[in-house]
């Protein structure tokens, strides 16, 4: 049975061309390293956001894995083995953080002992927090959050193997079971680690600036990048057996009203963000938001406004383009493109700040945007290439699983 | 003319036990040209409205208008009320603060686009009815439990007793009554 649900051939197309872009982003990323004034910090500021973003997807899969183990239902069956395959990509992601903890002191200005001329109040706010923000810690923190991470990746794909060679379906049913009562504690301390990593790694550009908001709006932002993400695998999955008879208008339906979900979370801890900060109009805060509505980051900030929420969300308000994947993907990479703008509209304004020293403030043009998107092109290549290799190992639907016969059903359940 | 067209009845009342069952026999009824049918079951089975050629009704747009009115209505009130009727400074800032209006704004929404929801099902759908004539069938009450029907309209152009009786009969029903009016 297993051989039915065999991946396709052509994935393996998919796989190439998804290298073949990666190639070329590059050679891109190098020629954009290259020619910058600064060679060594644009590498690692645009593999900053690079890494960011495609970590985002690994993480968003990982936390969607242990969701759809929770709530159960046809909608998580479907896209399991696709979930199981971008979350191992957490193997290679954690040997490429290793340029980030390299790269220290071309991204983080609390890596950097604080300087004499700093004013009184920083001066002690970065006193204060260097207990937690120091090198040493920072490092040692990104491998406890791997390994959480790894660890309930591992184990979430070794019980779902080993449900592949369980034909009987209470046995099979059982590792369902036991993948289900890890995922409750599990995703708790996914949520915590996804936390930390965010302030660690982007919250802490700015060490002056704080959010409790911040690790929830990166969940929800690796949320709607990651149904966006798997959206797009799914209608390049329907176009050629086996799932071309096994994903149905339900299925993107269902993906479509996640996706209008997790479109409006984000949209709402966003806002909730910005509305707190704006109310406290306090020193320490309100530099972060003025300095995102200035110069080339207000029309961007004005372009997540309408392009992250106002039109995906009228847009997946209509049942129709929900049911149809062809026209639903357009959304989904409507959302794609504009996440790696929000990306780079938190971090890049820091580096901006950075690199403007003594009264004339420094603002990044489109050549330099440029660089960083072909740095998430080039290591987009490699993501991708790990994601297709591990998707076409294994079928592509848990075919032992008790509910696949319910999951695949023309009709009924979700 | 057989009796029951001159009694004038409703339609054609066809019973099942089970879901797929009705949505096959929703199927051949409209792929045999009906177009009056209707189906009653006691939970919402997806594919039954689509197999009776139900797509759509106006309550989505109801609610989208709804809100429309309820966030221009909410967000046109903050304004009107603390910049133009009674000019409010609030720690020196503008008197037209979007960011402060839009929890606002968004609970008026929720709130119009929620009545929408509410009123414009009962009211398009013609709620509450005290009588209906498939009441009349006498097992009609176990819509709400265990039974699924299917009902052809004598008002459908194809409409005829003897051949839709038997074009129901046919199509596996535990039972077919007559709907009186």
């Amino acid at each position: 049975m297993s051989t039915n649900y065999a991946a396709p051939a052509e994935l393996g197309k998919t796989q190439g061309v998804a290298i073949g872009v990666g190639l070329l982003g590059i050679i891109g990323w190098i020629i954009g390293a290259v020619t910058s004034h600064d060679a060594k910090t644009t590498f690692f500021q645009t593999y900053l956001v690079a890494y960011v973003f495609w970590i985002g997807i690994s993480l968003g899969c990982l936390g969607l894995l242990m969701v759809q183990y929770l709530g159960g239902g046809g909608w998580g069956l479907i896209i399991r083995r696709q979930l199981e395959s971008a979350s191992s990509t957490l193997w290679m992601m954690a040997v490429l953080f290793v340029p980030i903890v390299l790269g220290i002191h071309s991204l983080y200005h609390w890596s950097h002992p604080i300087s004499p001329d700093e004013k009184e109040p920083v001066r002690k706010l970065l006193e204060h927090k260097a207990v937690w923000l120091n090198s040493s810690g920072f490092t040692i923190r990104a491998v406890i959050y791997f390994a959480i991470w790894i660890g309930l990746m591992f184990l979430l794909r070794k019980w779902s193997a080993a449900q592949d060679t369980t034909p009987e379906p209470n046995e099979a049913q059982s590792w369902v079971q036991k993948a289900q009562n890890w995922s409750g504690p599990g995703f708790l301390i996914y949520g915590m680690a996804v936390t930390f990593a965010a302030i660690d790694w982007v919250m802490s550009l700015d060490a002056e600036w704080f959010s409790t908001i911040f690790g929830l709006l990166t969940i929800a932002g690796q949320g709607v990048l990651s149904i966006a993400f798997l959206i797009w695998i799914c209608v390049i999955l329907s176009k050629h057996e086996p799932m071309a008879h096994v994903l149905k208008p339900k299925h993107f339906h269902d993906l479509g009203k996640l996706q209008l979900a997790l479109v409006m979370v984000w949209s709402y801890f966003s806002f909730s963000q910005l509305l707190i900060i704006w109310s406290g109009n306090l020193p320490e805060e309100i530099p972060w938001y003025l300095r995102r509505f200035e110069g080339p980051w207000r029309p961007m900030g004005i372009a997540l406004l309408v392009l992250h929420f106002v039109l995906p969300f009228l847009l997946l308000l209509s049942r129709d383009l929900k049911k149809n994947g062809r026209r639903l993907v357009m959304v989904a990479s409507l959302l794609i493109v504009m996440r790696l703008v929000d990306l780079i509209w938190v971090i890049v304004p820091q580096f901006d700040q950075m690199a403007s020293h003594g009264g004339e403030v420094h603002h990044s043009g489109p050549a330099q945007l440029a660089v960083y998107v072909a740095a998430t092109l080039g290591l987009g290549g490699l993501w991708l290439g790990w994601f297709f290799w591990q998707l076409r190992q294994r079928p592509l639907i848990p075919f032992n699983d008790p509910q696949l016969a319910e999951a695949t059903a023309a009709g009924g359940g979700h | 003319m057989t009796k029951q067209e001159e009694k004038g009845i409703y339609g054609l009342m066809a019973e099942f036990d089970d879901p797929s069952a009705v949505v096959a026999a929703a199927k051949l009824t409209r792929g045999a040209g009906y177009t009056r049918i209707n189906a009653y079951s006691p939970y919402p089975v997806e594919e039954l409205w689509e197999a009776i050629g139900f797509h759509k009704n106006a309550v989505s747009k109801v609610v989208f208008v709804c809100g429309l009115l309820g966030a221009l209505g909410g967000l046109g009130l903050q304004i009107w009320t603390s910049s133009i009727d009674y000019p409010l400074n609030v720690g020196g800032r503008p008197l037209i603060s979007w960011p402060a209006f839009i929890p606002i704004t968004f609970e008026c929404t929720i709130l119009l686009a929620a009545f929408g929801a509410f009123f414009g099902n009962i009211i398009m759908n013609r709620l509450p009815q005290p009588y209906h004539p498939v009441f009349n069938v006498p097992s009609f009450s176990r819509a709400t439990s265990d039974r699924f029907f299917l009902c052809v309209k004598a008002d459908d152009p194809k409409f005829n007793y003897g051949n839709t009786r038997s074009f129901l009969e046919g199509l596996g029903a535990k039972e077919v009554t007559d709907v009186e009016s």
